[in-house]
């Protein structure tokens, strides 16, 4: 152990009107030591995290701070005691220089009162100097890559002093060079003897950069561990999910083989599509039954050619065929009578939150199954149906579908296309922040999808998403197709090294 | 899943009644508000609880009713119309233009017959709707904006038909619509209560009212559950200026005149109508039945304060006060549902 822990956690409790969402955890803090902590969604670790950042003031346990038993009342006193977070939404403001962001609430100032501007832009400099940053701090953090302006959040963070340092889901939308910069600061505020504690949802990220391990499952930490060459990703979603997880482990690693396009006719073709300055001349088809996988870094111009394909951008040269008919999508209602269905990246762009369940499943058939009036029952009925089929944890057709898990939104989300089946299914970062269960059931669910014959494209900034749903693969790389994987096997390394 | 059932039995019934009064703050505080407002001015005034001054107050709220129908639409879709009184004059200044006015009326008008001139009363309405749907969803326009535009641009219309002068004669229908009686009810009553009802039909039961809501609740996820949500905003402020033509006709004939600036006070009595009801001002919650419940409270304040003997100059105040309060609790119902729903 590397001194003295600088936080301590003894027997911490939390519940929210009477579900336990904490159990009894214990978790010490060393300085100068990353220390991960993985477990599925709702196993507690963001709770836990809020908790040590003085965002839920009322928990049962002891915290001690540097020895000294202590209790946060709001986030600010946290922040005092040396404690930042970085929430997983970042919080900068993206019309605010880099500079701004970085002294954010804290201006310095000059004997007149006002904003020492100057001062401002050289503290920025050179602080985001000391973590590898070179930009220029007068530009504004909205138009830089999500990288960077994760590392300019880090860096208010630091900049306010905080010894401790928490981390949620930092990597979640960053490309490996960036993840890899990310690291190499971490490791050197580690060296400089400051406490990090890393969230994610991705093992490897996590065994790389941890020197120790906490893993949650169910509300109570099941173990922490150090981080050693025995300890890998089956040993850790093991604990996570507390059965073997072999069967699990294949379709996300190794090489996974690829069944190529088949021998079923194109539903969907793309000529020449381009639209500039996203993407350019792409060429590609999908075979009725056939998952196409694209697959590119953040920015590759992957989400300008889902939203083409779905109606939201008119592309401004090339030809899209469905069905071998050339298409002019003009809106997204012209795209889903054309055939095509589309499920974004963030459930918060295609659910309704407030609305029951049947409603949010109806939505996209009511022009099949109501001329004028709507039909309540009938839609009840369908969305029955479909919580049966794709059990989908709700009480009934009319609970509001904010009260289900992330997991079951997005099972909504795909029930809705399930009753009117499309010609061509385009799914944007389709199990972006799941756990291991619910990216299971969405794979099921795609599969079940393919057999019935339609056309699947998954679009995704994330190897092995790709890799558990194609059965074909095209790599983008700034707004053009760099490569196909149409037979054989493919393995992540492959995917990287064409990106 | 049982955790939480059994959470929910062991909360006891007061939590759970807060609970439901949070879940129904917007359909409860404005009930209340007019309960409240009825019962005091009961007290106050002797003259105010009779059956006549009832259809006092139906009558005087009825050219706001039928504003007040449109503007619902446009406020569920998380949309504003700014225009709605001013395309009200235009319309009703309109139909007075192309009727034959008294020798006495120094206006450059061109008689038509009276079907004729409604027809292009309803259609230069119908355009000055098409432009701001146009503007709004094509250009991209934000409403508030498109709208302010739309209503100055309604104001010039007004301005250059009549110069100043007053029109009195309009075509003999709408002349019964807006100011005669059929078996001692008022005519204009009987076409806001129709205008409410078949409003309210449209957005309960039609593909189209499901889809006004779901815009307005989500607009990017509706566009992405493959619905036109341009299309659907287009419709609402077309239906808006639709609704405003129409009261701004009836208007003139239950005025006796058309004239500049005659709607004035309509732009904020038909928000505040649809707003005090309790209508979502952020879209997608409420609807005609709040409406209703606003139209009434506007209209036994605006009845009631000329019962009790009051400053009239203070009135003015009063009823800002009273929207302030409707606002603040619009904002709140957001608030307390969020909050209902964290606990539970």
């Amino acid at each position: 152990m590397p001194g003295e822990p600088i936080l301590e956690l003894v027997d911490i409790s939390k519940s929210f009107g009477g579900v336990h969402a904490l159990r009894n955890v214990d978790l010490a803090l060393a300085p100068g030591e990353i220390h991960g902590l993985v477990g599925e969604n709702g196993a507690g670790k963001s709770t836990l995290m809020k908790i040590i950042a003085g965002v839920h003031t009322d928990f049962g346990g002891v915290m001690r701070v540097r020895g000294r038993e202590t209790r946060f009342r709001s986030s600010r006193d946290a922040l005092e005691a040396g404690i930042g977070m970085v929430h997983q939404e970042l919080s900068i403001v993206p019309s605010l220089s880099v500079a701004e962001n970085v002294y954010l609430g804290s201006q310095p100032t000059n004997r007149a009162g006002l904003v020492d501007w100057t001062a401002m832009r050289r503290g920025a400099r050179e602080l985001l100097g000391r973590l590898g940053l070179d930009v220029d701090v007068e530009t504004p953090v909205g138009a830089l890559p999500i990288g960077v302006q994760q590392l300019v959040e880090l860096g208010r963070v630091l900049f306010s002093g905080a010894e401790l340092i928490i981390l949620d889901e930092p990597t979640s939308a960053l490309s490996p060079p960036e993840t890899e910069r990310l690291f190499t600061v971490l490791s050197r505020l580690r060296d400089e003897g400051r406490s990090i504690v890393f969230i994610s949802h991705f093992l490897e990220d996590i065994l790389r950069v941890s020197d120790v391990v906490s893993v949650f499952r169910n509300s109570r930490k099941v173990v922490t561990e150090r981080v050693s060459p025995a300890l890998d990703k089956g040993w850790l979603i093991e604990r996570m999910i507390g059965a073997q997880a072999a069967d699990l482990e294949e379709s996300w690693t190794g090489a996974v083989p690829l069944a190529g396009p088949g021998r079923s006719p194109v539903v969907l073709e793309a000529s020449g599509l381009s639209h500039a300055p996203a993407f350019h001349d792409l060429s590609f088809a999908v075979h009725a039954g056939e998952a196409l996988g694209v697959y590119g870094y953040m920015g590759c111009g992957q989400v300008e050619l889902s939203r083409a394909l779905f109606g939201k951008l008119r592309p401004g040269g090339g030809e899209l065929r469905i069905d071998s008919r050339p298409v002019r999508l003009g809106n997204t209602a012209q795209a889903r009578r054309a055939g095509v269905a589309f499920v974004p990246e963030s459930r918060r762009a295609m659910l309704f939150a407030e609305e029951p369940i049947y409603k949010n499943i109806s939505i996209s058939i009511l022009e099949t199954i109501s001329r004028l009036w709507v039909k309540p029952d009938r839609e009840r009925e369908l969305a029955t149906g479909h919580i049966r089929s794709l059990s989908i944890r709700a009480p009934g057709p009319e609970a509001r579908l904010g009260s289900l898990s992330g997991g079951n939104q997005q099972k909504v989300a795909l029930a809705r296309w399930l009753t009117c089946l499309p010609r061509v299914l385009v799914l944007c970062e389709p199990t972006r922040g799941m756990d291991v269960g619910a990216k299971e059931d969405v794979v099921r669910i795609v599969r079940s999808l393919k057999e019935q014959g339609i056309g699947v494209i998954v679009l995704s900034t994330e190897p092995e998403t790709v890799l558990a749903m194609s059965d074909r693969i095209v790599v983008m790389r700034r707004g053009r197709i760099v490569k196909e994987f149409a037979e054989g096997s493919v393995s992540k390394d492959q995917l990287l090294a064409a990106a | 899943m049982d955790a939480t059932t059994a959470a929910a039995s062991r909360s006891t019934f007061s939590s759970r009644a807060a609970r439901w009064l949070a879940h129904r703050m917007r359909n409860v505080a404005p009930l209340l508000t007019l309960l409240f407002l009825v019962l005091f001015f009961t007290l106050a005034s002797p003259s105010f609880a009779s059956v006549g001054n009832l259809w006092n107050i139906l009558q005087q709220v009825s050219v706001t009713a039928i504003i007040a129908v449109g503007l619902t639409f446009v406020i569920l879709t998380a949309e504003i119309d700014l225009s709605v009184a001013a395309v009200a004059n235009a319309t009703g200044i309109v139909v007075a233009f192309f009727t034959l006015q008294d020798a006495s009326v120094n206006i450059a008008n061109v008689p038509l017959p009276g079907w004729l001139a409604i027809v292009l009363a309803l259609a230069s309405c119908l355009l000055l709707g098409l432009v701001t749907a146009f503007g709004v969803t094509r250009i991209g326009i934000p409403s508030f904006i498109m709208t302010l535009a739309m209503m100055q641009i309604g104001a010039g219309i007004c301005a250059l038909l009549v110069r100043g002068q007053i029109a009195y004669s309009v075509p003999a229908l709408v002349t019964t619509l807006g100011s005669r009686s059929i078996m001692g009810v008022p005519w204009i009553v009987v076409v806001a209560v129709v205008a409410l009802l078949a409003a309210h039909v449209v957005l309960t039961y039609t593909r189209f009212g499901r889809y006004v809501y779901m815009v307005g609740g989500n607009r990017e996820a509706a566009e992405n559950a493959g619905v036109n949500a341009r299309m659907v905003v287009g419709a609402a402020l077309v239906i808006s200026a639709l609704c405003a033509g129409v009261a701004g006709m009836l208007g003139v004939a239950y005025f006796g005149s058309a004239q500049q600036n005659e709607f004035d006070g309509y732009l904020l009595d038909a928000i505040a109508a649809v707003v005090v009801g309790g209508t979502s001002l952020f879209g997608g919650r409420g609807g005609i039945g709040n409406t209703i419940l606003g139209l009434l409270v506007l209209g036994v304040l605006n009845n009631g304060l000329d019962h009790v003997n009051i400053d009239s100059f203070l009135k003015i105040l009063i009823r800002g006060l009273i929207l302030l309060t409707a606002l603040v609790i619009n904002v709140y119902a957001e608030r307390l549902r969020g909050a209902a729903r964290e606990q539970g």
